[in-house]
């Protein structure tokens, strides 16, 4: 009796182990996001809070009805006819795509170079890859504005190595923007293709060589096959933040082209058009939606795949 | 089934020289994992590389696959130098002890990885990764992962992968080292079978000394990155050239003493004992006597017959193992010797106990006078 007593303790907290991540995604996802879902169904009013209909739960069942009856997608529709938007979104996708693959090109070699140093000094190199964010995120966007500015140092070390003559306004650019983004984003990238890398095993490359494979077309088809995962991995860790990154273009890129969540930011604060804005971001989350569950099914295939 | 381990070795046609090791060395910074040494390997041969870890056998095996340069000397294949030649030119093929398959390809992607490094076409590929499967016995496994499979048969897809190349020779490294006994017994008799079969050259390394004697028709003992004899299973075991190797293979009690005058008969702690000597012993050297248990013979009364060395002693220890048992008997001089007697009684009753008085015997052309 004591025994089934206290695996029916034990499997209670087991289940209750279990259900913390959902709880936790209900109070700080679900419950924030069907808010901001009820807002983007909004109409703006300039009031407090400056939207309509409000959901009056004292009024009962008619109120209920009352309030569903006087939701719209007026947001919405803005969303779809004013290209302002689609722009913005297009320009995301784009920003996020092109630094995406830079970051592969800039991280691959280096996770693969990492992976391949002798043993004891890996931990130092992952270490070095790690250490910028010992520093406030935000700090170092900051920086960067420094570094680019038409009397920064950049500018100063080309003039110095006679590469350019008069100063090259690298600020408020689009190379502004990736640059910051690759900086800030190289160790997301690094990181999940290290993982990957280190733990191949090296006689695989040995075992393609003795079937008749030269170096180079191991490394393609054994190498490179084998670490698919954490390029996926790493590809839409960065991806992903990415297409929603405020921050760096608010700082170092111009005004003639916004990404998305500078266009959220803009009618959230400027315009105050607070359902307009929550649109936005469940549109935004819609799109990014379908990377995620990309993700999601890769790694349940790569889980599936290690028993 | 083959019948009686080691029994290829009769079949020799034509003995043709395949590979060749010239003068081989090779050091590993102040490290010589293998001295200088020349041995050559036959065509169509079992040929077993055995020693304890560290010996040098895998890296002897390596420097033949390519994936190790020698230090010193040449390597040849057919009478042609093969130093040059980068790993993936070689016309050999290794079955690595990990296995190394590829995770992310299929049991066929993995067969057939050397033919398609060969550009071979795809009806030929079909064809011959059935041949292979069909081979090693995994016909309607061809689509499973490799994650899906026990250990026997990732084995047995790493053997058809390391053999659909027609290798000119097949390194085995250490093939039956992560097998339970049973199974690897198995797999032993099917290699054997394998390689009659396709006639290849087959070079396995090994630290287990039973299977190099089951499997292989010669084989060469390492120690120390140093040839120590190579010569057929039943030469070694019978006729080992040293202390060393009479003891590394199978079971023996070692007798030291000294050879008399006129050679023949060898004087020791335990009087004087009638031997047969080949002619690298001399009179008045110190030499020791190898003894294998199953060559004593053991009996309640002092046998007489003819010129039987005979020696008394306790039973000091019994072993059972089933089909026979070993005895370990106390001397005179305080000294152990182990006998094997087979348990061919009805019920594998014991013949003799603990601190029974027991007399050892045996004719003096079984035992092994060595000299070093």
């Amino acid at each position: 009796m004591r025994a089934s007593g206290k695996s029916g303790r034990r499997s209670w907290g087991a289940r209750a182990v279990v259900r913390i991540p959902y709880v936790w995604l209900a109070i700080f996802f679900l419950v924030p996001f069907l808010i901001v879902l009820k807002i983007s169904l909004s109409q703006t009013v300039i009031a407090q809070p400056p939207y309509v209909p409000v959901l009056d739960l004292a009024a009962g069942w008619a109120g209920l009805k009352d309030f569903a009856a006087r939701l719209s997608f007026d947001g919405y529709e803005l969303l779809v006819f004013d290209p302002l938007y689609l722009f913005s979104y297009l320009k995301s996708l784009e920003v996020a795509a092109i630094s995406t693959a830079i970051l592969l090109a800039i991280g691959y070699p280096i996770a693969y170079g990492i992976a391949r140093c002798p043993p004891r000094l890996q931990p130092v190199l992952v270490m070095l890859v790690i250490l910028p964010f010992w520093t406030s995120f935000l700090i170092r966007v900051y920086a960067w504005i420094n570094i680019l500015q038409r009397d920064g140092l950049l500018n100063d070390l080309l003039i110095g190595l006679h590469i350019v003559d008069a100063p090259v306004a690298w600020l408020s650019s689009d190379t502004a923007i990736y640059i910051g983004v690759i900086y800030s984003y190289l160790p997301f990238m690094v990181l999940p293709l290290y993982a990957t890398l280190e733990k191949m095993d090296e006689t695989l490359l040995e075992a393609a060589a003795d079937l008749g494979c030269p170096r180079w077309k191991a490394f393609w088809l054994v190498t490179v096959s084998l670490s698919l995962p954490g390029v996926a991995a790493g590809a839409l860790l960065c991806f992903i933040p990415v297409v929603g990154e405020f921050v760096i273009p608010d700082l170092l890129g111009g005004s003639e082209t916004m990404m998305i969540g500078q266009t959220l930011w803009m009618e959230f604060f400027s315009n105050r058009d607070w359902p307009v804005a929550s649109a936005i971001a469940v549109a935004l989350l819609c799109l990014l939606l379908v990377p995620m569950l990309f993700y999601e099914r890769l790694q349940q295939r790569a889980l599936e795949g290690e028993h | 089934m083959v019948e009686g381990g080691g029994a290829t070795q009769g079949q020799a046609e034509a003995r043709r020289t395949l590979v060749r090791f010239e003068a081989v060395a090779k050091h590993f910074g102040q490290v010589i994992a293998v001295e200088a040494l020349t041995l050559d390997i036959e065509q169509g041969e079992f040929f077993a590389l055995l020693g304890p870890s560290g010996c040098g056998k895998t890296t002897l095996l390596r420097m033949l696959a390519g994936f190790e340069t020698p230090s010193e000397g040449r390597i040849l294949l057919d009478g042609e130098d093969i130093l040059a030649m980068p790993a993936h030119r070689r016309p050999v093929n290794m079955m690595f002890q990990s296995y190394a398959l590829f995770p992310h390809l299929t049991v066929e992607g993995n067969i057939a990885f050397g033919l398609r490094q060969e550009k071979a076409g795809k009806a030929e590929r079909a064809e011959r990764v059935a041949e292979m499967l069909a081979l090693v016995r995994l016909q309607g496994y061809g689509k499973r992962r490799i994650d899906q499979l026990s250990g026997g048969q990732r084995q047995r897809v790493a053997l058809a992968r390391a053999l659909i190349k027609r290798p000119r020779v097949l390194l085995l490294d250490e093939p039956m080292a992560a097998l339970d006994k049973k199974l690897r017994a198995e797999t032993q008799f099917e290699l054997m079978e394998l390689q009659r079969k396709l006639g290849t050259t087959f070079v396995i390394v090994t630290h287990d000394q039973e299977e190099a004697m089951i499997v292989a028709d010669r084989i060469a003992v390492m120690d120390h990155g140093r040839l120590v004899q190579v010569a057929p299973p039943a030469e070694i075991y019978e006729r080992p050239n040293l202390r060393w190797v009479a003891d590394f293979i199978g079971e023996v009690t070692m007798i030291e003493g000294r050879l008399g005058p006129s050679g023949g008969v060898l004087d020791t702690g335990l009087g004087r004992l009638r031997v047969a000597t080949d002619s690298s012993a001399k009179p008045g050297q110190t030499v020791w006597l190898a003894l294998r248990p199953e060559k004593l013979r053991l009996s309640a009364g002092r046998p007489t017959a003819g010129d039987l060395n005979t020696v008394a002693g306790t039973v000091f220890e019994i072993g059972y193992r089933g089909e026979l048992s070993i005895y370990k008997v106390r001397l005179a001089d305080r000294s152990l010797m182990k006998v094997a007697l087979a348990n061919t009684g009805a019920r594998g009753q014991a013949s003799f106990d603990v601190d029974d008085l027991v007399w050892l015997s045996w004719p003096p052309e079984s035992g092994v006078v060595l000299t070093g």
